[in-house]
C-alpha cells in the first residue's frame, strides 16, 4: 500500500462502502448476466432444432463437468453464482435508488432532457420489470413447472411449446424482452464506464454500440422462439 | 525626519520632486510632512529583499497557533496567503463574500502571468521584467518593491506548477509561454485564455487543503463591514454573516486585506459585481491612507455597451490586435451605415495614421484614448447610448482575406463565439465593435515595503494596495503580484510583526469593539430606515456617469470640479431618497448593495480629488492640461513624481495629502514614445 | 419583448417556498438573462416587493456562480452559464419557469440560492496537491507529457457551478469529482496522492449526500464547460485501483 502523503484526507474513508463501488458491483454481476442470457439464448435457439436436439441440450447442461462433478453439478455451481449475483445486483441497486431519492428530495416544476436515452432513464423501472419476470419465469419453467395449458411438465421443449401457444403467455415474455433490450441497451454502455473502460470519446461509441448490438440480440434472439411457437412454426 | 533621497551609498537618478501647480486647492490639506516608507530598504537594489527576509524576526513555531490572522478575500492575493500562513502554523481565518473562496474575482483573468524564467534565453532577467514593469507604469511605483516582484516571479512559477496548475506546455512537455502587451521577450505563462482560473484554484486547493488541516477556517458569504482598531493597532473586523445577518466580531493578532480592487465605483467595469472598495474604504476611514486612487486602468478591447440594462462589461483578449484593424467611419453621417457598405476610402484607420510605426498595437492606454476621441468627435458607431455612439470597428476582414477563414478561426474562435453569443452579431461576418473599459485599479491602500499599511497591524495585498504598477499596470502583472504577496512576500514581512504577539487579549466589550459593532449596526439600520424612493443600483448608476464622464481616461480641471460637486449631490440624495427593501436579519442583497454603493460614492470623491491634484498626465489617465503640442500625454516628473496618500479627514472634513517621493536608484526616467 | 416569469421564492432555508408569477415588459433580446432579473428586481423594488434573490458575481462565465435552473434545463437552453445566456434565446410573449438547482446537499437558502459548500468540502478531502510554499522543485524539472497536460487543463476548467449535480435526475455530483480526479491524477505531480486522493473524495461526496452515477449523461450536457463523461470513467477506474491497492 503506497503512503498516504497527506494527513487531511478523510478519516477512515473505505473505498469499499463508496456508492462506486456499488456501482462495480452491479456492473460484475450485471456482466455474469449478460454472458449468462447470451448463452440460453443460445439455448433456446436449439428449439429450431427439434425436440430432441433442445431436450438432449439441457440435459447436456447437467451433465457438464462430470466426473469432475456430479451429476447438475455444474449447474448447480452456475446457478449458485447466479443468485448471488442477483442477490448483489438487486441489493446494490435498491441501495442505489434510495440514495438517488434522497438526493433529489424536491422535484423541478419543469424539467427537460437533453442528453440522456429512454433507457437510462428507466434502468430501475427496467430492472423491477425484469425482477418480475424472473419470479414468473422461475416458477413457469425450474421450479414449480407450470404449465397454462395443463399439459405434461417433464419434457422442457413440450412446456415451452406449450407455453407459448398461449397468445398471453408469448405477450409477457415478449414485453420482458423489451425491458431487457432496454436494460442491456444502457446496462452494457454503463457497465463499461462504471468498470472505467471508456476514458475517450472513441471507447464511449464503441461502448454505446455495443450496447446496441447485444441489445437487438439477445432481446431479438430470445423473442424468435416464442413469436415462432406461436405462429406455429415450432410445434 | 529622514528624506526618502537618502539611500546610503547609492547614486541617486532623480531629486525629489517639488509641485508647483495646485489645483485641488481648497479641497483638502496638505500634510505638513513628507510621508517617508520606514521599512524601505537600502542598499544595492537586487540585495534588499534577502537582507530584508534576513533581518525580520521569525516566529516560533510552538508560537504560531496561538496567532490568529485575519485574511478578508480569497483571490490570489488573500488565497495564497491563508495557503501559506495555514502551512506555517498559524491560525487563520478567512473571509470572502462569494459563497465560495474559488469564486473571488482573480479567477477571470484571462491573459497570463510574467516571470523572469528566461526559459527561451531571449534575453530576460529579473532586472529587465523589473525595467518592464517600472517604465510600464509610467515611473510612478516603486522601485523596490518592483524588483522584489520581479525577483520571486520565477517561484510563483515553480509553486504553481507543484501544485498542478496546468500551464500550457510545449511538444517536450516544458513551458510554453508567449509575449505580452508589447514586450520583447516571451515571459508570460499561461493556461489558454483561463489563466487567472486555473491559479486561483490553485491557491483556492492549497487553502481548502489548510482548512480540512485545521488551520484555517473559511468564513464564505461574510462582508467585512467594519475594522476594529484598538490601542492603534488593528486586532480584528466587524463582519455580517451574509445568510443570517448576524454582525459578527472576529478579533485577530493582525488582519491582511486583500479584498481585491474598486474599478466598479465605474458602475460599468470588467470586475465582478461583488467587486467592492468597502473593506478597504472602511480601513481608510479608519485611518489607513489610500494612496493614488485616481489610478485607473483601461482596457481598449471591451465589448462595447448596448443600453441602459446593462450591468457590466465583458473584456475581449488584446490579442485580438494582432490580426483586427481598428477604424470609424470618416464621415459622421456614415456611422448608421452598414459598415460592409461603406469604401475603403471613407474609413478611418487612425490607429494606423496617427502612430504609424506601433499601429493597432499601441499600448492599451493610448489604443483607449483615441477610440474615446473617434467616439467623442461623433464618429463612433453601434447603438447610442446617452449622447453618443460609443463603439469603434475591429475589423477582421483583411485577416480573413490574408490567412482564411479557418486560419483566424483557430487563433480566435472562442473570443468570436463569446462575442457572438454577447452581441447576436457574427464577427466573421461584419466588423466587431469595441469599446475600452474600466479594467483595474493601480490605487488603493498605501502600504510600506512589509505591505503594512499605516495602520500597525494591517496588511493590505493585491489589488486592494497601491504598490506595484505605478500609474498603468502591463498585462500580465496583476496576477505575478497577487500571488508573489500571498505566497512570498507577506507571509516573510508579517512574521516580523507577530513576532511581538501573541498580542494582549481583547475583549468583545472594549469600547473600541462596541463601537465599531455599533457603528455597523447603525449603518445597516439606516440604510433600512430611509425609506425613499430609489435602489442602490440607480445611484450606482449615476455615479458610474459621473465617473467615467470627469474622472475616466480624460480628466480636465473643470470637469473634476464638476463631479466633485455632483457627487457631494449625489451624497446628500443617497442618504435621503434610498430605498431597501426586506430585513437586516436575513440575505438581502439589496442591503448588501446599499452599503457598497455608500463607499463607493465616498471614493469617488476622493479619486476625483486626487485627480485634480496630479495635474499631469501619466500612465492611461490624460489631463487636457498636461499635453504635448501633437496632443500625446504629458508628464511631469519634476512635480508629480510622488505617491499621493491620502488620510481620512472626518466626516464632511477635508483629505489630508502625505506626499511619498518616488526615488529611482537603479532605473532613470524616460518619457514614453509611440509615435 | 414582454414575459411571463414564474420564479420559485422562499424566504429562508427554514421556510417553504412556491413558485409566483411575475410580468415583465421591455425586455430587449440584447439583455442577458441576469439583466432581465436586474430589470425584474427595479421593478419589484419601486412596487415595494422584496427583490428575488439569486447568485451571480463575474457575469462572464468563469465564476461559477450563477446557477438557475431555466425550463427544465441547467443555465437553461443554450451551453453556457445562466449569466452568458442572452434574452435572445427566448421569444416574445414567452412563459419561463426559473427554479433553484434541486439537490440534497445543496439546500435552499433563500429564493433561487443554494449552498454548494458540500463542493468545497469534497476538494477538502483531497482535491489538490501536498505541496508546501517554498518547496517546490523548479517548475521545469518534472516535464508533464503534452497530451496529458492538455486533458488535464481541458477539465480543469470546471467552475464547480454545480449545474451536473442540478441536471443529473440521481443528483450526482460526479462528473464535478471526476474532473478533479482527472486533472489531478493526469498531471505527474498528481500521481503520489492518486489513490488517497479518489477514495477520500468519494467518500466526502456520498457523505454530502449526492447520489451515485447511473451513466446517464444529462450532467455532460447541461456542463456549461463541456466536461467530457471520460472523466467519471477516470474516477471508477482510479477508484477500482484505489480498491485495488487496499483503501
Ligand atoms: C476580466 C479581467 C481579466 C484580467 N486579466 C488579467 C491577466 O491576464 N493578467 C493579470 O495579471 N491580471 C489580469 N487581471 C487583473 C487581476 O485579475 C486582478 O487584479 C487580480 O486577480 C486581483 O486579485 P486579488 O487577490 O487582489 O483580489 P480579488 O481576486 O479581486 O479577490 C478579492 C477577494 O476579496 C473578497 N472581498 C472583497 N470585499 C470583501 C468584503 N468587504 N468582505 C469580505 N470579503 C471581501 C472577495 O470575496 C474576494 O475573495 C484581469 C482582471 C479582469 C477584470
Ligand atoms: C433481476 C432484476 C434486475 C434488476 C432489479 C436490475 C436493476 C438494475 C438497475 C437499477 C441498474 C442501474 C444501476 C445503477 O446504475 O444505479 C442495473 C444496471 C445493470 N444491469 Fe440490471 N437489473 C436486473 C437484471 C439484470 C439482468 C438480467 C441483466 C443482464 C442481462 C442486467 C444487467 C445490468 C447491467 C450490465 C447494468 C449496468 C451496471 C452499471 O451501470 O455499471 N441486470 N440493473
Ligand atoms: C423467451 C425467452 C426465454 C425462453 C424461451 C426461456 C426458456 C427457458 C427454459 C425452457 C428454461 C428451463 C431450462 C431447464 O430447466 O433446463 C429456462 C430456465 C431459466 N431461464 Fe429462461 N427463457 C427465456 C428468457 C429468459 C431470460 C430473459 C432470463 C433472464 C433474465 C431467463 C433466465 C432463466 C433462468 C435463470 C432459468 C433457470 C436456469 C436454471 O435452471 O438454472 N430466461 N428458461
Ligand atoms: S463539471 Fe461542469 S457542470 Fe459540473 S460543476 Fe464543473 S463546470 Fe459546473
Ligand atoms: S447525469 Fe447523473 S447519472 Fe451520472 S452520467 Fe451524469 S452524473
Ligand atoms: S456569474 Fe460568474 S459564471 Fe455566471
Amino acid at each position: 500500500m503506497t503512503a498516504v502523503a497527506t494527513s487531511t484526507l478523510v478519516r477512515g474513508a473505505r473505498a469499499s462502502r463508496s456508492t462506486i463501488t456499488l456501482k462495480i458491483m452491479m456492473a460484475g454481476s450485471g456482466a455474469l448476466f449478460i454472458l449468462y442470457v447470451l448463452a440460453h439464448m443460445y439455448g433456446n435457439l436449439k428449439a429450431f432444432s427439434g425436440e430432441s436436439a433442445f431436450n438432449e441440450y439441457a440435459e447436456h447442461l447437467r451433465e457438464l463437468g462430470q466426473p469432475l462433478l456430479p451429476y447438475s453439478g455444474f449447474l448447480w455451481l452456475f446457478r449458485a453464482a447466479l443468485i448471488i449475483a442477483l442477490v448483489v445486483h438487486v441489493y446494490a441497486a435498491v441501495v442505489l435508488w434510495k440514495r438517488a431519492q434522497a438526493a433529489r428530495p424536491v422535484k423541478y416544476e419543469v424539467s427537460k432532457r437533453r442528453n440522456s436515452s429512454f433507457s437510462s432513464r428507466t434502468m430501475r423501472w427496467g430492472g423491477l420489470t425484469l425482477l418480475l419476470f424472473l419470479v414468473w419465469h422461475l416458477l413457469n419453467f425450474t421450479i414449480v413447472k407450470i404449465n397454462p395449458t395443463g399439459g405434461e411438465t417433464n419434457n422442457p421443449y413440450q412446456l415451452m411449446v406449450d407455453t407459448f401457444g398461449v397468445w398471453w403467455m408469448t405477450l409477457i415474455y415478449l414485453a420482458a424482452m423489451a425491458a431487457l433490450g432496454l436494460h442491456l441497451h444502457h446496462g452494457t454502455f454503463s457497465a463499461a464506464q462504471t468498470l472505467g473502460w471508456t476514458n475517450t470519446a472513441a471507447s464511449r461509441t464503441r461502448a454505446r454500440t455495443a450496447g446496441w448490438v447485444l441489445a437487438v440480440v439477445v432481446a431479438g434472439g430470445f423473442s424468435l422462439v416464442p413469436l415462432f411457437t406461436l405462429f406455429g412454426v415450432i410445434d | 525626519m529622514a528624506s526618502t533621497a537618502d539611500v546610503s551609498g547609492l547614486t541617486v537618478l532623480n531629486g525629489p520632486p517639488e509641485q508647483r501647480s495646485d489645483d485641488a486647492h481648497g479641497y483638502y490639506t496638505p500634510a505638513p510632512e513628507k510621508l517617508v516608507d520606514a521599512k524601505a530598504p537600502t542598499g544595492l537594489i537586487k540585495d534588499r529583499w534577502t537582507t530584508r527576509k534576513m533581518d525580520n524576526r521569525l516566529v516560533n513555531p510552538a508560537n504560531r497557533r496561538k496567532l490568529d490572522i485575519i485574511i478578508v478575500g480569497t483571490g490570489l492575493a488573500g488565497g495564497a496567503a491563508a495557503a501559506t500562513l495555514g502551512e506555517a502554523g498559524y491560525n487563520v481565518k478567512s473571509f470572502c463574500y462569494q459563497d465560495s473562496p474559488r469564486r473571488a474575482h482573480s479567477i477571470a483573468a484571462q491573459g497570463g502571468i510574467n516571470a523572469a524564467k528566461n526559459y527561451k534565453e531571449d534575453g530576460d532577467s529579473t532586472y529587465r521584467l523589473f525595467y518592464d514593469t517600472v517604465k510600464g507604469g509610467d515611473y510612478r511605483s516603486r522601485e523596490s518593491n518592483v524588483y522584489r516582484l520581479a525577483e520571486v516571479s520565477a517561484n510563483i512559477i515553480d509553486q504553481c506548477v507543484a501544485q498542478g496548475v496546468p500551464f500550457a506546455r510545449d511538444y517536450g512537455g516544458l513551458l510554453d509561454n508567449r509575449s505580452f502587451g508589447g514586450v520583447q521577450v516571451s515571459r508570460t505563462f499561461y493556461a489558454r485564455g483561463q489563466t487567472g482560473q486555473q491559479l486561483l484554484i490553485g491557491a483556492y486547493q492549497a487553502m481548502e487543503r489548510q482548512v480540512a488541516a485545521g488551520t484555517v477556517t473559511q468564513y464564505t458569504r461574510h462582508e467585512m463591514l467594519e475594522v476594529i482598531v484598538v490601542d492603534g493597532k488593528a486586532r480584528g473586523i466587524i463582519a455580517r454573516d451574509l445568510v443570517t445577518g448576524e454582525i459578527e466580531t472576529h478579533l485577530a493578532d493582525v488582519v491582511v486585506l486583500a479584498s481585491g480592487g474598486y474599478g466598479n465605483v465605474f458602475y460599468l467595469s470588467t470586475n465582478a459585481m461583488g467587486s467592492n472598495v468597502t473593506a478597504t474604504w472602511r480601513a481608510h476611514r479608519k485611518g489607513a491612507y489610500m494612496a493614488n486612487p485616481c489610478y485607473t486602468q483601461i482596457h481598449p478591447t471591451c465589448i462595447p455597451v448596448s443600453g441602459d440594462h446593462q450591468s457590466k462589461l465583458t473584456l475581449m483578449s488584446e490579442s485580438l490586435r494582432n490580426d483586427g484593424r481598428i477604424w470609424v467611419p470618416k464621415n459622421k453621417e456614415d456611422c448608421t451605415k452598414d459598415p460592409r457598405d461603406i469604401p475603403e476610402e471613407d474609413r478611418d484607420y487612425y490607429l494606423e495614421r496617427i502612430y504609424p510605426s506601433f499601429g493597432n498595437l499601441v499600448p492599451r492606454d493610448i489604443a483607449s484614448r483615441q477610440a474615446k476621441n473617434m467616439c467623442d468627435e461623433g464618429r463612433g458607431v453601434g447603438p447610442m447610448v446617452g449622447d453618443f455612439r460609443r463603439g469603434v470597428y475591429l475589423d477582421f476582414a483583411d485577416a480573413i482575406a490574408r490567412l482564411g477563414e479557418d486560419a483566424v478561426r483557430e487563433k480566435y474562435d472562442n473570443l468570436f463565439d463569446m462575442y457572438e453569443r454577447i452581441t447576436g452579431e457574427n464577427p466573421y461576418e461584419v466588423p466587431m465593435r469595441i469599446y475600452p473599459a474600466v479594467h483595474y485599479v493601480m490605487g488603493g491602500l498605501w502600504v510600506d515595503y512589509d505591505l503594512q499599511s499605516n495602520i500597525p497591524g494591517l496588511f493590505v495585498t493585491g489589488e486592494a494596495n497601491f504598490s506595484d504598477h505605478g500609474a498603468n499596470r502591463l498585462g500580465a502583472s496583476a496576477l505575478m503580484q497577487g500571488l508573489a504577496d500571498g505566497y512570498f512576500v507577506l507571509p516573510n514581512t508579517i512574521r516580523d510583526y507577530l513576532a511581538d504577539g501573541p498580542f494582549e487579549q481583547v475583549d468583545e466589550a472594549h469600547p473600541a469593539v462596541v463601537e465599531a459593532r455599533t457603528s455597523v449596526q447603525e449603518r445597516i439600520d439606516k440604510f433600512l430606515s430611509i425609506g425613499g424612493s430609489r435602489s442602490a443600483d440607480s445611484f450606482h448608476k449615476e455615479l458610474g456617469n459621473i465617473m467615467w464622464e470627469y474622472c475616466g481616461m480624460e480628466r480636465s480641471e473643470e470637469g473634476l470640479r464638476k463631479a466633485i460637486d455632483m457627487i457631494r449631490e449625489l451624497k446628500a440624495e443617497f442618504w435621503s431618497n434610498l430605498k431597501v427593501l426586506g430585513t437586516a436579519d436575513s440575505l438581502n442583497q439589496s442591503l448588501e448593495k446599499a452599503g457598497r454603493v455608500a463607499d463607493f460614492i465616498e471614493l469617488g470623491e476622493l479619486m476625483c480629488i486626487d485627480a485634480l491634484n496630479r495635474r499631469e498626465s501619466c500612465g492611461g489617465h490624460f489631463r487636457a492640461e498636461s499635453q504635448t503640442e501633437d496632443g500625446e500625454a504629458l508628464r511631469h516628473d519634476e512635480e508629480f513624481a510622488y505617491v499621493a496618500a491620502w488620510e481620512f479627514g472626518g466626516e464632511g472634513g477635508q483629505p489630508v495629502l502625505h506626499k511619498e517621493d518616488l526615488i529611482y536608484t537603479a532605473i532613470e526616467m524616460k518619457q514614453r514614445s509611440y509615435k | 419583448m414582454n414575459l411571463t416569469l414564474k420564479i420559485w421564492r422562499q424566504k429562508d432555508a427554514q421556510s417553504s417556498g412556491s413558485m409566483q408569477s411575475y410580468a415583465v415588459e421591455g425586455i430587449s433580446e440584447d439583455m442577458s438573462f441576469l439583466e432581465m432579473l436586474d430589470t425584474l428586481n427595479e421593478q419589484l423594488n419601486e412596487r415595494g416587493e422584496e427583490p428575488v434573490a439569486f447568485d451571480h458575481d463575474c457575469r462572464e462565465g468563469i465564476c461559477g456562480s450563477c446557477d438557475l435552473m431555466i425550463n427544465g434545463q441547467a443555465h437553461g437552453p443554450e451551453v453556457t452559464t445562466t449569466c452568458q445566456l442572452h434574452m435572445r434565446s427566448f421569444s416574445d410573449g414567452q412563459t419561463i419557469t426559473i427554479e433553484p438547482w434541486r439537490a440534497g446537499a445543496f439546500p435552499v437558502v433563500k429564493d433561487l440560492i443554494v449552498d454548494r459548500s458540500a463542493f468545497d468540502r469534497i476538494i477538502q478531502s483531497g482535491g489538490y496537491i501536498s505541496v508546501n510554499t517554498g518547496s517546490a522543485p523548479e517548475a521545469n524539472s518534472v516535464p508533464a507529457p503534452r497530451d496529458k497536460a492538455m486533458r488535464a487543463f481541458n477539465v480543469a476548467t470546471c467552475i464547480g457551478c454545480g449545474a451536473c449535480v442540478a441536471a443529473c435526475p440521481n443528483g450526482s455530483a460526479s462528473l464535478f469529482l471526476g474532473a478533479k480526479i482527472t486533472h489531478l491524477g493526469e498531471l505527474p505531480q498528481g500521481q503520489p496522492e492518486r489513490m488517497g486522493r479518489v477514495a477520500s473524495m468519494v467518500a466526502q461526496h456520498d457523505a454530502e449526500g449526492f447520489g451515485g452515477c447511473t451513466n446517464i449523461g444529462e450532467c455532460t450536457a447541461a456542463c456549461p464547460k463541456e466536461i467530457p463523461l471520460d472523466v467519471i470513467s477516470q474516477l471508477n477506474k482510479d477508484l477500482r485501483d484505489a480498491l485495488r491497492a487496499g483503501y
